[in-house]
This record gives C-alpha cells, structure tokens and sequence, in this order.
C-alpha cells in the first residue's frame, strides 16, 4: 500500500475511524462557530450571511494603468481590492533612482508621491471599498498616503478600512522587502498599529503572514507556528507600549495560504483558530472576543502552479478555491494560471475572479458553515496538525523566540532547508505535479504554443518619470524640507513617526526622500546570509 | 567548477536561488551565494575576487534583461567576460532569445527541473549541443581566459 505523509510530515492512514477521536472533547476542542474556540469558524453563520471577500492582487505599470484594472475587476463582481506594488516602492526608492532601473512598474504600480496614490483611487470610493495595501517596508508612508487621499475623498476616519500588510518579521524570513534593521523595522510596525488604532478604528494596521514563508518553503505545520509566533511577537510590541490587548487585538488579520492536499489544509485553519483563540484569551488575557478570533485572508498560493500546460492551473485554481471556503476563509485570492510566465493579463485575472464566483455560487461549498467538521479524518487531522503547529512553536521558543530566531538567521536557514526537502520529494516524484513530474506530455509541441501573455509596457517608466519630475518642480519644497527634518528628528527619538510621515507624504515629498530620512537614523539591515 | 548564485536587483524572492545552490553543492560544485538586492556591479566584483567559473543570476521580478546585461557588461569591462552568465527565474518565453543575444549562457526558467540544472553544470546527462556548463567546457574557456584576467 502506498505510503501517504501530510506536508506537515506526519503520515495519513488510509481509514479513519471512531478510535482516532478518542482525545477529542467535542464541547471543548470543536465547538460551536462563531464560538471559543473557533475550530470551526469565526462567525455562526458563515456564508450565508456574507460570502467571502473577492480580492485579487492587482497592480502593474503607473497608478493609471492599475486603476483601469480596478475598475475592470469591480466592474465583474469583485468587491475589495489588494494593491500590488513595484519593488522600487516597496524598498523606498523613487521611480528615476539608478537601483530601480528595471523595475518601476514590473511587479506592481509605481508609487513616488501621494499623487500617484490620487491617481490610482480616483472615482474608487475609500469609504465603502475595502483595500489592502501590500507593503511592508514602506507601510507607514503608504498607509499615510491611503489615509491621505481618503481624507481628500472626504471619507470619514471611523469608515476606512484599509490593511495595511505592515509584517515586517515575515519580509526578514521571506519575500525580502526589508530595509532597515529588525529593531527599527519592529519600531515602524508598532508605529503604524498604534496610529491606526487610535484614529482609523476599523483599519486592520497588521496582516501577519504566513503565506510567504510557506511559499518559501516551509511546512503547513510551520506555516501556522511561525504565523502564530510572529502574531504574538506583536501583541508583546504593543504591550510593551502600554496600550491594552483588546485596544489593538479586533483589528489584527491573517493572509495565509491554502494549496496542495485540501484537507491538510481545512485542518490547519481549523487548528490556528484554536491555538490563536487560546494564545489571545489565555496567554494575553484578551477579553473581547474578537480579539480571540483568527480572521483571514486565504491567498492560493502560485507555488502550487507550473510552468507545463499552464492553462491547468485553473484547474488548480479551482481546488485552492475550494480548500479556502472550506477552511473558512473571510477573505480568498487566487493566483492566476499564468504567474509561472509573468504577470497576470487581465483574462487570467478575470478567471480567477469566475473561479471564486463559481465556487461562491454554484458548488454549494458557501451553503452551510464547515461542511467538513465531525469527519473522523478532518477532526483527527485538526488534532495532529494542532500537534505539529505546537511542536514548531516549542522548536521556535528553543531558538530563542522568533524574532532572535530571524536576526540570527534561524528560521531563514530551516525555511530554505525545507525548500530543498520540497524540491527532492518533486524530483522523486513523492509530490506530483501532473504534466510537470507525471503524466508529462508532448513536451516539443508544448514548448511551441503560445499562451497569451502580459507585456509589459516601458514607457510607463517615461510616464511615471516624467510625472515624479513635475511634482519635484511645483511642490513648496522649504515645506518639504522642514517635513523631513521633523521626521529625521523624530526618528531620533520615541515619537509616533506616522505624525511626521503624514506631514511629509501631504507636502508631497517622494517615497526615497521619507525612506532616506529613516535610513540615515536607522541604517540598513544586514542579511545573515546562507543556504 | 565553482559558481556565484547571485540575486541581483531588488527581488526578495530566494526560494529558488537557494534551492539550486543547495542542489549544486551536493552535486560536487563550490557555491558562493551573494544574498539578496546585489547590484550588478558588486556582482562583478563578487565573481572575480572569488574567482568563479559562472555567475547565476536568479531574478523573479521582470528585470532579467536590464540586470543580465549590466553583469555582462560589467565582466567584459573588467576583462572577465570568459565567466559565464546563466540566468534563472520567472522568465516569459519571449524574452529568452533576447537574453542569448546579450551573451547569457542558458535560461533556466520558472519550471526547469532540479536535475537538468544540476546537469547542465556536472555535464552528465547533458545533450551536446546545449551550451554544457560542464568541466570540459570550463577548462577550454579557462585557457582561453587565463590571460585576461
């Protein structure tokens, strides 16, 4: 018989039975949803009282070009948005800086000023559309920017709702958007949490994610346990600023991701709902439960998809959708068929909103709340995945808490470590991926086809210059000055920095002169570097 | 056979940088890796001072063209241009004769399989005709190179 391991590496019996529940308290470990401790889901009805949040990651060339995509994508039924943005702007560096050559506008929309922000949420009205920022390094000047253009809308604070990734210890383990060192970077993220509770309530200032650190490689068990940890690491942020769980915790959300096996995957939501309720209400005292619930976004992940036949990563597509609803998800984002190639043209894109629009209304999967709960497999694969989490959160604490175990490297070095594992079990085939390691196809005739790809125009490079060297000339530049003078020094101390930030990104100063006013209080990070 | 897996740019992704330079290592090659967001020329640098045999540029953010052809300049610049360049990441069709223009060695797109790249540098398993990486290669380029660097 054919030996089955979850990705968590424990291994999968071929049968379950009425045995495997044998530790399992319903009442206590399973409950109700929308109750402690929300095995089964953050809220009591689910679906029916409100579907999934359609958000698909978007942002390319200028902030026109992205607009017109928004605008296309709500135009078809998707209901919120998740900005994209270039690596340039990500990493505080204006468009015509000689290290963002080939790079404005590739990965997502270019951003120097706030009028770019002006720009790509003209006619989107921020008081009734959810967005999500993705960014991390630069998160406080590009909330600020968000915050900025909604007071321009005349959107009140109190109905923004924005996220902010703003996750900065996962960009030290993956994704690799950092800029200044850990501590300074932390400084910035609990900078941005507190403003945001304070005066924009229904912002969630913090996306913890483990989605990228499993698209690096790691685990599903790990996935959850570093999540869980770096979530933890800041609610003690914030603790140790003074303010209470339950004025910061409601507001905290997850981006997680949801491929490979859909049942290991329902059972490690359904696990991290658990641990994250009894970690808030236990460990940190919350009261209010909506500082116990595990809200997220599911985000399929484009690891799951290859480059061979690629229009079968629809296919693909589909069951991430699926596994995402039956896990619970609040909010799903799907990866497009063609992301082994490039970027997504607006069809693919469009196919994956019809994706999660058909699992939405047609495959019954919105119908009734955890559909899968009292399987003798689903809840004894909760139980063990509950297990694996616990056991990489106790590996975590013996590297000396997470965020020692990512300024010495640790976690980088287990995560790549992993990657490697992944790719073996896919040489070996022990993970297959149809037409890529099995079943393969004509592999001649499939290397002539043409999939229809998106090209990248360059002269939003002229454009986004051109735009970036207009402002410089006609803004009050003494009034950008002395708004970064005042960030430097703030900076230099313990205020709030969103305060000088706000000042500067109004006065319109560029993202590489707010990030260069950081930069030379904080300095720069240095990799540990290894594989 | 000794290699430099670079990243150069601003892309954070390392996943597959560091997989392959797992994989080389076991394979027998000495690895250098660069760490992430190298500018074209500390790559140079890094390659010569370490004295490599190939430079391999992983770059998943749609900047492989500009990037790979500021390595290339640069190594022929400072008369190193017997170093090979090859280049892997998200790469679209399109764009893999231009990098060959420019004098990049191989593409190893998005999707290439573990064993092939491993092969391309071992030269087992190699078809002929492809551009080996391998030892034979190496030792004539580096007769030819001796002198310039």
């Amino acid at each position: 018989m054919k030996d089955v391991r979850a990705h968590a590496g424990f291994p999968i019996k071929p049968v379950y039975g009425p045995e495997d529940l044998a530790g399992v308290d319903a009442e206590r470990d399973i409950g109700r949803p929308g109750e402690y401790p929300y095995t089964r889901g953050i809220h009591a009805h689910m679906y029916r009282e409100r579907l999934w949040t359609m958000r698909q990651y978007v942002g390319f060339g200028t902030p026109k070009e992205t607009n017109a995509r928004f605008k296309y994508l709500m135009a078809h039924g998707q209901d919120a948005l998740n900005v994209a943005f270039d690596l340039p702007t990500q990493l505080g560096l204006d468009s015509d800086d000689p290290r963002a050559e080939g790079e404005v506008g590739r990965v997502g929309m270019a951003v120097d000023t706030l009028a770019d922000m002006e720009e790509a949420f003209a006619g989107i009205p921020l008081d009734r559309v959810s967005v999500s920022l993705t960014i991390n390094g630069m998160a406080a000047p590009i909330t600020a920017m968000y915050y900025a253009v909604a007071g321009q809308q005349g959107a009140a604070a109190d109905r923004v709702v924005t996220t902010p990734q703003n996750d900065m210890l996962k960009e030290f383990v993956a994704r690799g958007t950092w800029i200044y060192p850990v501590d300074p970077s932390l400084r910035l993220v609990a900078d941005l949490i507190e403003f945001s509770a304070k005066h924009y309530p229904r912002s969630n200032p913090v996306s913890v994610c483990g989605y990228h650190i499993r698209e690096a490689g790691c685990t599903t068990a790990q996935e959850m346990a570093y999540g869980l940890a770096i979530a933890a690491a800041y609610v003690e942020l914030m603790l140790g600023r003074g303010m209470q769980v339950d004025e910061f915790a409601p507001r905290i959300s997850f981006n997680f991701t949801a491929w490979g096996k859909i049942f290991e995957e329902v059972a490690k939501f359904r696990a991290g709902r658990r641990l994250y309720a009894r970690m808030m209400r236990e460990r940190f005292g919350a009261k209010n439960p909506k500082s116990w619930m595990f809200r997220s976004l599911i985000g399929g992940g484009g690891s799951a998809f290859v480059m061979q036949e690629p229009e079968n990563n629809i296919v693909r597509g589909a069951y991430i959708a699926l596994a995402a609803a039956l896990s619970g998800a609040q909010t799903i984002a799907l990866p497009t068929y063609d992301e082994a190639y490039t970027i997504p043209s607006a069809r693919a894109q469009l196919i994956a909103l019809r994706t999660m629009q058909i699992c939405a209304e047609e495959s019954g999967a919105a119908d009734t709340v955890d559909p899968l709960a009292g399987s003798y497999y689903v809840e004894a694969l909760t139980g063990e995945m509950e297990r694996a989490i616990g056991d990489e959160l106790a590996r975590v604490e013996r590297m000396g808490g997470i965020v020692e175990a990512i300024k010495s490297g640790a976690i980088q070095a287990e995560v790549a470590r992993q990657a490697y594992l992944f790719e073996q079990k896919l040489v070996s085939g022990e993970i297959a991926k149809v037409a890529a390691n099995c079943h393969v196809g004509d592999t001649a005739a499939e290397a002539d086809r043409e999939v229809a790809l998106y090209a990248f125009d360059p002269a939003a490079l002229a454009a986004q210059v051109a735009r970036l060297e207009k402002i410089r000339r006609e803004r009050d530049n003494a009034a950008v000055a002395r708004a970064l003078a005042r960030l430097s020094d703030a900076a230099r101390g313990h205020d709030n920095l969103m305060v000088p930030i706000l000042e500067a990104v109004k006065a319109y100063a560029t993202i590489g002169e707010i990030n260069r006013a950081m930069k030379d209080v904080f300095g720069e990070h240095k990799e540990p570097v290894g594989f | 056979m000794k290699i430099l897996i670079a990243k150069p740019g601003l892309d954070g992704h390392d996943r597959g940088a560091k997989v392959v330079a797992h994989a080389l290592r076991d394979a027998g090659v000495e690895v250098v890796y660069s760490g992430l967001k190298r500018t074209p020329e500390e790559i140079v640098q890094d390659a010569i001072q370490e004295d490599v045999d190939v430079v391999g540029l992983s770059i998943l953010s749609g900047a492989h063209v500009p990037l790979a052809r500021r390595v290339i300049d640069g190594l022929r610049a400072a008369g190193a241009g017997d170093i090979k360049v090859v280049v892997g990441g998200i790469v679209p069709p399109r764009d893999i004769d231009e990098l060959k223009s420019l004098g990049v060695a191989r593409v190893f797109p998005m999707g290439t399989p573990l064993p092939r790249i491993v092969a391309a540098f071992t030269g087992q398993g190699e078809p002929s005709d492809s551009g080996g990486l391998g030892p034979a290669s190496r030792e004539a380029s580096k007769m030819k190179g001796a002198g310039e660097r």
